[in-house]
């Protein structure tokens, strides 16, 4: 064990500064990374034995409080990041926790595999993209994350190694997909990948000018894709309320990308090195200046008539290219300034989305407090515990935080938060940093909650996992 | 970054005497809820009389390090948060002429160094999260030079100024106010008997002055009263030469 929290760790562990993804909320916790598993064990236990709770932290990239733990311990999860298995046969890899979906990727691509399901960001752990059953573009077609899962290994506060899939203890399985951490330490995922015949994807691009094309056209593209997602100008109004760029993609078949093999190579799947000619790693700086309310309404507007010009064409990009836009500049997040931001992603059953997304576009308008980014997509049910899956639309919402607007953004998205609920909607702990005890009961539903507080008195009687957010949202 | 500082609830480490005292008894008078942790449960006692419904006391050896983490969580769950940190716990064991002891040298390190570092470690990372807060340490000019009669106290000011620049260097940018005041001859039970002082003042006038700095909240480090800036910019220009002549 190091030396630093020989005594305890209560009194020795270091203590961190830890932000959210958004940097909009903080807090100083102690904080542990374990170099195996059985360190992890044993921290388990001294935390247990110390009465000092623990919250899991992969990379961070969770926008809100997930990933911290005030007054508690935080461990960090990142260094146990061991592909166990890969079986390029079946497409099968076991790997840890700590493992990054692109420490995944860069493994098997070359083998042909991709994971099914990718955030829009690489740097996500597996144990992460777990407690979260995060999505990707592809939510409607594939499901989330947790479909893709064969099964996991569970490090209970008990100290027992819990194995878990849809045939072995499956009330297990389905909630600590989508559990937060709550009732363990995920130790080891089994996960099944989707093989590809290219390395590449078939995009189309096109744009919508009011919220009715744009879900007419989403809807249209739906059938024929793989992917579909839509940047909405959260700025435009009126007529144009709601216009977006849709971008869908689409797998090569085999034999229809010439340079199918090649493509299949780890540094064919590049991220652009720089950006409008200029190098990515300082470009958040130039972004700073635009990050504000005409700035952004005039990015915005920029985006979408370019796409607008070129709207109908199709291009061929790396899946890397495609997936992970959130990584082409290298700490965007910077650019929102101190005070951070949120995001803000609300679900919203088919029947109710168009007009639930025009009155809660309308409201942030009329509140003065527009999203800088919109970013929408379908989604389709999933059988978790505590899943946020519905058959319905999302809209992920990027809000900029300041000291002046804070308490104002706050009691807006409360506004936002009602509205959703009424329509029947949910919404998404990864990027959530406002909900309330009462809007989670009303999202989730008492049963759901029951059940899975029933499955973590089982569990964890303790109540050894907990963080920030589950304070927070969960009372 | 620029919202008033606010010193309403306190921590004030090393309170049973001299500055520590008198900051805890400033700060009790503006109205602020003060927890007053020290050694001594007697000196405790006697300080809380002044304001007994705006001061806490709490017993506890800044030696004893472990139990920093601890006491810090347990006085902001009950003055419901910290916004102030002040530490003024030190020692100055006499050093006779011919006299080398690790032994005081060691408990002048442990008292006047390690012991401000668990607290404004805990402190500070809090402080950092919340975007808020002041840390104020209590330093001396003897921190300036290494004088011939007192190396171990001269070393742990001159290392807790340099610690507390490096915290003010890391977290004001976040809006934590890092304040170290360097003191001239004050008179209290540490210099009493002392020879050669000269322009001693009460401890009561450096809190005034402390909390009048700590409140600007521009992060200042400072020599109270101010004159003595002009002793320590001679006493380190002295080339050492001429220095090691002195008796000073």
């Amino acid at each position: 064990m190091s030396a630093t929290w020989a005594s305890s760790l209560r009194t020795g562990a270091s203590l961190r500064v830890l932000d959210g993804f958004g940097r909009s909320v903080l807090s100083a916790c102690r904080y542990v990374a374990p170099r195996s598993t059985e360190e992890l064990m044993e921290t388990l236990a001294r935390a247990k034995s110390e009465e000092l709770t623990v919250a899991f932290r992969g990379s961070g990239r969770s926008y809100g409080d997930a990933a911290m733990n005030e007054r508690g311990l935080v461990v960090d999860t990142t260094r146990l990041n061991r592909v166990l298995r890969w079986e390029p046969g079946q497409g099968i890899l076991e790997a840890e926790a700590g493992l990054t979906i692109e420490g995944l990727w860069r493994r098997t691509i070359e083998d042909g595999y991709w994971p099914a399901v990718v955030p829009g960001t690489m740097h996500p752990t597996l144990g992460g993209c777990v407690a979260m059953n995060i999505h990707g573009k592809n939510n409607f077609r594939v499901g989330p994350f947790g479909d893709h899962v064969l099964g996991l290994d569970l490090l209970t506060a008990g100290g027992d190694l819990i194995s878990c899939s849809r045939e072995e203890n499956p009330d297990v399985f389905h909630a600590v997909i989508g559990g937060l951490g709550l009732l363990g330490a995920v130790v080891r995922v089994r996960l099944k990948l989707k093989q590809v015949k290219s390395g590449r994807l078939r995009v189309l691009a096109v744009t919508a000018r009011s919220m009715d094309e744009t879900f007419d056209l989403f809807e249209a593209l739906l059938p024929k894709s793989d992917y579909v997602v839509g940047w909405t100008d959260c700025f435009a109004r009126r007529g144009n309320l709601g216009r977006s760029a849709l971008h869908a993609a689409k797998y090569f078949e085999a034999g229809e990308d010439p340079d199918a093999q090649d493509s299949l190579h780890v540094e064919k799947q590049g991220l652009p090195a720089s950006i409008f000619g200029l190098p990515k790693g300082g470009l958040w700086k130039l972004m700073r200046p635009f990050t504000n309310a005409p700035g952004m309404a005039f990015i915005n507007a920029l985006r979408f008539h370019t796409a607008h010009l070129a709207s109908g064409s199709t291009y061929v990009q790396s899946h890397v290219a495609f997936a992970f836009l959130l990584d082409y500049v290298p700490n965007w997040r910077l650019a929102y300034g101190p005070g951070g931001l949120i995001q803000y992603q609300i679900f919203v059953p088919h029947g109710g989305a168009r007009e639930c997304f025009h009155d809660v576009l309308t409201l942030c308008q009329r509140h003065r407090q527009v999203p800088y980014l919109g970013v929408m997509k379908r989604h389709r049910p999933d059988a978790y515990l505590l899943s946020h899956a519905l058959d319905g639309w999302s809209m992920a919402m990027d809000f900029r935080v300041t000291r002046r607007n804070r308490a104002r953004l706050w009691a807006l998205t409360q506004v936002l938060t009602e509205r959703v609920l009424d329509a029947g909607g949910k919404f998404y702990f990864a990027k959530d940093a406002v909900l309330r005890p009462n809007d989670v009961d009303r999202a989730y539903g008492r049963a759901r909650l029951d059940q899975f507080n029933a499955l973590k008195q089982k569990l964890d009687p303790a109540n050894l996992f907990a963080s920030d957010l589950t304070r927070r949202a969960f009372g | 970054m620029s919202s008033p500082i606010r010193l309403s609830k306190a921590i004030v480490v090393g309170a049973s005497s001299g500055v520590g005292e008198a900051i805890a008894r400033r700060l009790a008078e503006s109205g602020a809820q003060v927890a007053i942790v020290a050694r001594r449960q007697s000196e405790l006692a006697r300080v809380i009389q002044c304001a007994p419904n705006l001061i806490k006391h709490f017993v506890h050896d800044v030696t004893e390090f472990d139990s920093v983490p601890g006491l810090f969580e347990q006085i902001a769950s009950e003055l419901d948060g910290v916004d102030t940190l002040v530490y003024a716990a030190g020692i100055m064991p006499d050093c006779a002429e011919g006299e080398y002891s690790f032994a005081k040298d060691h408990a002048t390190i442990a008292t006047n160094l390690l012991g401000a570092m668990a607290w404004m470690n805990v402190a500070a990372a809090r402080f950092e999260a919340g975007r808020a807060g002041t840390i104020i340490g209590i330093s001396s000019i003897a921190g300036e030079r290494g004088r011939r009669g007192f190396p171990g106290y001269c070393t742990s000011k001159a290392a807790l100024t340099t610690y507390l620049e490096s915290l003010r260097n890391r977290c004001s940018r976040y809006g934590v106010n890092v304040v170290t005041i360097k003191p001239g001859f004050v008179d209290t039970a540490m210099t009493r008997g002392k020879k050669g002082l000269f322009w001693l003042v009460s401890a009561d006038k450096v809190a005034k002055r402390t909390l009048a700095l700590a409140k600007r909240g521009s992060s200042a480090c400072a020599f109270v009263p101010s004159r003595w800036a002009l002793v320590a910019a001679i006493v380190r220009a002295l080339p050492s030469f001429l220095f090691k002549r002195l008796n000073f």
